[in-house]
């Protein structure tokens, strides 16, 4: 079992590859094309804005092997903005055209009185119906989030699990082939341990 | 629905932690990464680690610390101390650091907010403040360690590092600090509901009490040093505390 660490110069890197590691996976941290194919599961950490993102992303000619590698079967976990970057397009500093893996969109957090931007601690999962990655944690389980963006509330489809922050924040989404985490599991304790410990078993499937 | 954090501070010199002797129930009682894996296992939120030794000169022994800190501990952490530009916030990010929190530096220059905002995200962006009542119902933002009266209001300042970029504000009370009588509770309430950004509450606390009643005038989270290092409240009964006052918190 092979699981890379998607490197396109997004920061913490070595948070994720440490908060594997913990778990007895040590990942490798790429952007080799050779060694991402020959990956058996791929991992899209993030922080950082999308636009500078996705040009990363495009520039090292990751963008189609990534499309290719999920095409052929290959599993993916998106992190913070890396599960945005699974969706068709974001707003982040224009309309930047994103991975496409989901339906739906990207958008600035609304500001409100009493809602402040980022989306900044720790925030409650509520669970929309039992799912293999909510396996072994606690109910309502705390996971740390900052972002200022998020998926917004349409296309509910893929929608796993979310957050409520006045609005509903999509916390965790997913299809058969990628999995999304809005919030950082590498910067959430026990419960994101356990989260590692779910995705990673899910990779070996 | 979004938890009030708890934060305890850990002062850092030459890579270990001062004010650390009290814990009994760990043998190195001087490692941050030891105490710090100790708050975060009682259901600490966040951690800051504080270099109080940060000349240039110092920096490398700091960042060896934050990076193993980075290595062992699941939850988020600032650094802070002798911040000077924005190469200094790159070099905490890549050592692991989540947020880097700035004070005396921004003051002085406060551009220094809006590169580090546009490189690395508002939200790693802690602008801390000390503020100390004017005796004309203001308070004035001081530097150099509270021993410099700037003349500029903590509202004013605060409400420019917002717009300039900084993600998060951590708020110290000058009058309140090392008092153990309690947060000032003015200050936190007036920041919490005029700023857009999250406000960290600092200095004053004695009694979990302090804690329930600047999280209930508004503040986002509450700081605190020595009451937890010489184990006069524990986290954990704090936040059962805060809890069965219906205050949000992660148990």
């Amino acid at each position: 079992m092979k699981t890379v660490i998607i490197d396109y110069d997004a920061g913490n890197l070595a948070n994720v590859y440490h908060a594997l590691l913990r778990e007895g996976t040590e990942a490798e941290i790429t952007r080799d094309p050779e060694t991402i194919r020959k990956a058996d599961a791929m991992i899209l950490p993030g922080v950082g804005a999308m636009g500078d993102a996705m040009a990363h992303l495009r520039q090292y000619g990751l963008t189609e092997l990534i499309r290719e590698e999920v095409g052929r079967g290959k599993k993916l976990a998106g992190i913070c903005l890396g599960m945005q970057a699974l969706f068709e397009v974001s707003e982040e500093g224009g309309q930047i055209p994103c991975l496409g893996f989901l339906p739906g969109k990207i958008e600035e957090i609304p500001a409100a009185p009493g809602r402040k931007v980022p989306h900044m601690g720790w925030n409650e999962l509520e669970f929309r119906a039992p799912h293999w990655i909510a396996r072994g944690l606690p109910p309502h389980p705390y996971v740390y989030f900052v972002h200022s963006y998020y998926k917004t509330p349409s296309d509910t489809a893929d929608v796993i699990a979310s957050a409520d922050y006045g609005v509903s924040i999509p916390a965790v989404v997913g299809n058969d082939s990628v999995i999304g985490l809005q919030f950082h599991p590498e910067k959430s304790g026990p419960v994101g341990a356990q989260l590692w410990r779910n995705i990673l078993e899910w990779f070996e499937k | 629905m979004l938890a009030k954090r708890i934060i305890p501070c850990l002062d850092v010199s030459h890579g270990r932690v001062v004010k650390g002797k009290q814990f009994q129930h760990v043998q190195d009682v001087d490692d941050p990464v030891t105490l710090g894996k100790m708050y975060s296992g009682q259901g600490a939120d966040e951690l800051v680690f504080y270099d109080i030794t940060a000349t240039h000169e110092k920096r490398p022994i700091f960042v060896s610390t934050v990076k193993s800190i980075a290595e062992e501990i699941s939850i988020p952490f600032t650094v802070g101390g002798g911040m000077r530009c924005a190469d200094d916030f790159r070099q905490m990010l890549l050592a692991g650091a989540d947020k880097v929190s700035v004070n005396s530096a921004a003051v002085l220059h406060p551009e220094l907010i809006r590169e580090a905002a546009e490189r690395f995200g508002n939200q790693c962006v802690v602008l801390s403040v000390d503020g100390k009542r004017n005796g004309n119902g203001g308070w004035d933002v001081y530097i150099e360690g509270g021993r410099k009266n700037t003349g500029i209001s903590v509202w004013e300042w605060t409400r420019r590092a917002v717009a300039l970029g900084a993600g998060e504000i951590c708020m110290n009370s000058i009058d309140a600090d090392g008092e153990k009588k309690g947060y000032d509770l003015e200050l936190n309430r007036i920041l919490s509901e005029a700023l857009t950004v999250p406000v960290i509450a600092s200095g004053g606390a004695g009694t979990m009490k302090d804690f329930a009643e600047v999280l209930r005038a508004g503040a986002d989270a509450a700081l605190a040093a020595s009451v937890f290092h010489f184990g006069q409240i524990s986290i954990p009964e704090l936040k059962k505390y805060l809890a069965s006052q219906g205050i949000p918190v992660r148990l």
